[in-house]
């Protein structure tokens, strides 16, 4: 039998991601890639594999996936969100090994919004210019352009077996704070009130908001001179206020170019935080400079290296929830409606 | 490339840094946008991970770990100052077209609302020699400079469901060829036997931006021959370089 990971269940929004498609933005090509990035390569980290190796997104439908034909090692992290081998709890963040018939379970909690799964080795799937990384809208990677279903067999290749362990990754679970923004490239085309709008009140992520764009609600962002511009190129968690006037913010399926004026950039320290909020959360920016946004970026890489290397083995086969409270982790799970400070 | 002109560095977060050289569409805005992405690319400056030339500025997507983000924007300030003046060499694309129903949907409409006969729109829309000034919005979509002035016309008031791919559109001035189906509020002229974006064809993408494009009118049973040779995997577009 190949050594496979078969889906036994996949909710909306499960798919394959790696890195993202590079070296192709210029035909207007999509990046994909992982909503919450940190998440993405620390799930990789703990599986011992490259930081950019294709993983399993899961969104708020949940996942259950099930080793056959040779032991997997899955590690995973993300949304706090509970994670169980063959039924019995396990960290938010860690890895284990499944033998031949063994599940592993996520289901969602009540905060966050994407989740990891990385299996040790690589998925063997042809890739689609270069890149595993699903993009729904266009049909291109994962199987066959599409979200992962019940049902689909992922062959493994090259697959060892690590030790069972857990990672204290309790930064993963998402704060109130201001996110963090780098202003422009268009915030010349804001008035004064506009900017003062845009960095002194609060915005509401709305329903809108998928992988492609979240879509805010709040004041009106006030425009100096009209909201079209001739297109020029978009980044991660560029912040474009259309002719509505309120925040859309521009995430992993984002088109590489756009005609709206950009207001900011969030920095991609804090681009996944944002990326883990749900319909609802209020969100407020403040202004940093490129030199702060790079240093923050830097700080985050590094934290990822050192919760990887910082994993523990997992000795117990199931956890009380006074070693999850330990964590740090299941109060956010348990109690959403209090701020996570 | 006569005028030189200074571009402005506008911060896209502290990922990427967008080298503006101004905000409307012109051929010469264009050339620079081109000649800096060629020179950025031949410089293969540690940390770039990727460029995106648009109409009117360059997109330098980079790592700020391994490059600093103003020791890269003085870089580019010195390619952008060092900028050659010869003129490069273009690609001439010509594609199989045909502007007969049902490959075109809107031709006696154009024509109406011009005040022009359907010869006469076909006459100017494959006489011009187009401009590709970007692709964007979807992979391959290729949005084109150069349509006559006769040929400008209102987007449509409400858009159409769904275009299929590789139709020939116009409205606002422009010229469109579309890459995947998709809802669209411009008049589709004509359709293209070829494909210029297929994900598994190498070269997945044919034109870029700076090319030239031509079409070339075929009658429908000419059109589907030539689109039997697409399928087989044959391609049909012609690529020349004209200097």
């Amino acid at each position: 039998m190949t050594t496979a990971l078969r889906i036994v269940r996949a909710g909306p929004g499960a798919t394959l991601q790696d890195a993202g498609r590079f070296g192709f933005l210029r035909f207007g090509v999509t990046p994909a890639g992982p909503m919450d990035w940190a998440a993405f390569r620390l799930a990789n980290r703990l599986a011992g594999n490259p930081e950019g190796a294709a993983a399993i997104e899961v969104s708020i439908g949940g996942l259950e996936v099930e080793a056959e034909g040779a032991p997997l090692t899955l590690a995973f992290a993300g949304a706090p969100y509970a994670v169980q081998r063959n039924g019995a709890a396990l960290p938010p963040a860690g890895r284990v090994v499944l033998r031949p018939g063994d599940r592993l379970s996520v289901r969602p909690g009540e905060i966050g919004m994407w989740f990891y799964v990385a299996i040790n080795g690589h998925i063997d799937v042809a890739p689609t210019m270069g890149s595993l990384s699903t993009h729904l809208r266009s049909g291109l990677g994962g199987l066959e352009g599409r979200q992962l279903a019940a049902g689909d067999r992922l062959a493994i290749a090259d697959a060892v077996a690590l030790d069972d362990a857990a990672a204290d990754a309790s930064w993963l679970v998402p704060s109130p704070e201001p996110l963090r923004v780098v202003m422009g490239p268009q915030d010349d085309y804001f008035t004064l009130a506009g900017i003062a709008t845009f960095l002194g009140r609060a915005f509401t992520i709305t329903t809108q908001m998928d992988r492609m764009a979240y879509r805010l609600d709040g004041p009106e962002v006030e425009h100096a001179k009209g909201f079209n511009i001739v297109s020029d190129g978009i980044t991660l968690g560029a912040i474009q206020i259309p002719g509505e006037k309120r925040p859309f913010v521009l995430m992993a399926d984002r088109q590489p170019t756009g005609g709206y004026p950009k207001i900011a950039t969030i920095i991609r320290a804090d681009v996944r935080r944002f990326a883990q909020m749900r319909p609802g959360a209020s969100v407020r920016f403040a202004k940093v400079t490129v030199a702060e946004g790079a240093t923050e970026l830097r700080r985050l890489v590094e934290l990822i290296a050192e919760t990887a290397r910082e994993a523990r083995p997992l000795v117990r086969s199931e956890l009380s929830s006074e070693f999850l409270l330990g964590l740090n982790l299941i109060g956010g799970v348990e109690d959403a409606a209090r701020p996570l400070v | 490339m006569s005028r030189q002109i200074e571009p402005r560095y506008l911060p896209a977060g502290e990922c990427a840094v967008v080298v503006e050289y101004g905000t409307t569409v012109d051929p010469h805005l264009s050339e620079l946008v081109l000649a800096l992405d060629a020179a950025v690319l031949a410089a293969a400056i540690a940390g770039v991970a990727e460029t995106v030339p648009t109409y009117r500025s360059l997109m330098v997507h980079f790592d700020p770990l391994v490059i600093a983000p103003d020791a890269l924007v003085a870089r580019l300030g010195s390619l952008a100052s060092g900028l050659a003046t010869t003129s490069r060499d273009l690609r001439r694309w010509t594609l199989p077209v045909c502007y007969a129903e049902p490959y075109s949907l809107d031709i006696a409409f154009v024509a109406k609302a011009l005040s022009l006969t359907e010869e006469r729109v076909v006459a100017l829309h494959q006489g011009a020699t187009y401009r590709v000034y970007m692709l964007g919005f979807a992979p391959g979509f290729t949005y084109l400079g150069g349509l006559p002035a006769e040929l400008t016309i209102s987007r449509m008031t409400s858009p159409r469901a769904r275009v299929e791919e590789n139709k020939l559109m116009i409205a606002g001035g422009q010229a469109i060829v579309t890459t995947v189906a998709m809802p669209a509020a411009w008049y589709v002229l004509a359709e293209t036997a070829e494909r210029l974006f297929s994900p598994r064809r190498d070269p997945v993408f044919l034109a870029a931006p700076g090319d030239e494009m031509r079409f070339e009118a075929v009658a429908p049973h000419e059109f589907e021959s030539i689109r039997e040779r697409v399928a087989r995997g044959e391609t049909v577009a012609r690529c020349e370089s004209v200097s």
